[in-house]
């Protein structure tokens, strides 16, 4: 057998047992609800779940939530995406402020800034702005590091080639430091934009008034399990479908 | 030398600006508590910091500290061991990895937040659900890391061991376990970040015993000082346990260089 055969086969085997593995877990699912006989309030049964699901989207009653989660993250990240590069590029214009201020940065971003989150409620109450200045303080670090990372550490000979060469400030920037700079700084912001997101549905499930956090735990509290199954699953979902798009983004953005 | 220039020269220094603008930040902090804030929202950091010992002897608390450590350290020593299993399951067989590794990636991707109230509804409201939601943040990055440091040992290493005739046991003790050390404490540190996130925002979701119980009564009462003193403490422990999991890094990582 050809080696190119032989790797094809393997794909196909490992493909074969990632399906059995996620069928399995669905049989057994299946199966615990309806022969073991596990609380529906423990497990609800996958039909039902799935039926719910189909109920959401068809009635379309998430788009409340999913408005308010969605308008909090643009504003969160628009906040983080804005403050970072700016803090960040006038950080990274000289080497003195990168030593002074890159440490104390990734200090800060070492403490897990969730503990804050009953200060920001406390500040912001209940509504989006606490979610919103989370998001933005959480999504901020990232943004602003890496924007460090990208124009602080430049490579000097480009930069000494374009200035003996008659670059001015605007074309070195234009021409030398931001080809360099922005695919780390678009990195930086895929990463904060997925921590954004995360701390943004963890502050709501937390406390809050709105939102698709608050709409899980609202279906929790209530013990409807087969809705917030599926609850948990549109969510799940959105978030794929948001890190796919930021990711596509980021990729277009790198290309030359 | 004059009083200014020396203090510009110390300036130049890194670590003493850095210092000074941490100075500045909380000069800042003292001025706008004092004076601009209602006294309901913010106290200054003088008042924080005087009020130590008041958060230390308000009735619980002590506890409370000593309960969400003991989640941290238990959910920290769970997902190592269950990481590492996991992780060496899945890394040593090259069809393992090949079959498993899209399917953890798949869980690892999503957000876990989502289901933190499935955790308090199968492990109750007590320690166990934020032990199982710190484990759950925390095996993930043991896997990767694991999984990657198997896969980057050279295979010619293997086979001269196996050329050798070492037994299945001998290879992963002399050649495997030393090879996966500086990744896995890598690993490590990644999983101290999630264990503490995870453990924290379920003791913020609902907690009976823990910290955020405190918090959640902090913040009722209006109490920013005894807060803002809560919160310095448990600052202060994360950044102590991430820093004795970073030094364990450095120090596990540097007997190989490549």
């Amino acid at each position: 057998m050809t080696p190119s055969g032989k790797e094809r086969e393997g794909r196909l085997a490992s493909r074969a047992v990632q399906a059995a593995f996620l069928i399995a877990l669905v049989a057994l699912w299946y199966l615990a609800t309806t022969r073991w006989r596990v609380s529906p309030l423990l497990l609800p049964n996958p039909v039902a779940v799935l039926r719910n699901f189909w109920e959401i989207l068809r009635t379309g009653e998430f788009l409340g939530d999913l408005r308010v989660t969605l308008t909090e993250l643009a504003a969160a990240f628009a906040i983080a995406a804005s403050c970072g590069v700016v803090v960040g590029y006038v950080i990274s214009r000289s080497q003195y402020r990168i030593r002074v201020f890159e440490p104390l940065l990734a200090g800060i971003y070492s403490v897990p800034i969730i503990l804050f989150l009953p200060l920001y409620v406390l500040f912001f109450g209940l509504g989006p702005a606490s979610k919103i200045a989370l998001g933005a303080t959480i999504g901020f670090f990232p943004i602003a590091l890496n924007t460090i990372a990208g124009f602080g550490y430049v490579d000097k000979m480009l930069v000494v080639a374009a200035r003996s060469m008659g670059a001015s400030d605007v074309q070195l920037f234009r021409y030398v430091l931001l080809p360099a700079a922005l695919p780390i700084i678009l990195t930086g912001m895929r990463m904060g934009f997925t921590v954004a997101l995360l701390s943004i549905i963890g502050s709501e499930t937390i406390a809050s008034l709105a939102g698709l956090g608050h709409r899980i735990v609202h279906l929790a509290e209530a013990m409807e399990m087969a809705p917030m199954f599926a609850y948990i699953a549109f969510v799940v979902a959105i978030a794929a479908i948001l890190n796919v798009l930021v990711s596509m983004l980021e990729a277009r953005g790198k290309r030359p | 030398m004059t009083a200014a220039s020396a203090w510009r020269r110390a300036l130049r220094r890194p670590w003493v600006a850095r210092i000074a603008v941490v100075v500045l930040l909380l000069a800042l902090w003292e001025v706008a508590a004092r004076w601009w804030v209602d006294p309901i929202f913010l106290s200054p950091p003088s008042r924080v910091f005087a009020s130590l010992p008041a958060v230390f002897d308000t009735r619980g608390v002590p506890a409370a500290l000593r309960v969400t450590f003991w989640e941290l350290a238990v959910a920290f020593a769970l997902s190592v061991v269950i990481g590492l299993a996991i992780g060496l399951a899945v890394g040593l067989k090259p069809f393992a990895r090949k079959s498993f590794m899209p399917i953890i990636l798949l869980l690892y991707g999503t957000p876990q937040v989502t289901i933190l109230p499935l955790f308090i509804l199968y492990f109750g409201i007590g320690p166990a659900s934020k032990i199982a939601f710190g484990v759950s943040h925390g095996f993930f990055p043991i896997v990767m890391t694991i999984v990657a440091g198997v896969q980057n040992i050279k295979p010619i290493l293997l086979t001269s061991a196996r050329a050798m005739g070492a037994s299945r046991w001998q290879t992963l003790r002399y050649v495997v376990f030393p090879h996966m050390i500086p990744s896995f404490f890598a690993g490590m540190r990644l999983a101290m970040t999630g264990v503490l996130l995870g453990v924290l925002l379920a003791e913020l979701y609902v907690s009976t015993a823990g910290i955020g119980y405190f918090t959640t009564l902090f913040t009722q009462n209006f109490d920013p000082t005894r807060l803002l003193g809560l919160i310095s403490v448990l600052a202060a422990m994360a950044i102590v346990l991430n820093e004795i999991v970073r030094r364990a890094e450095v120090h596990f990582g540097r007997w190989h260089t490549d």
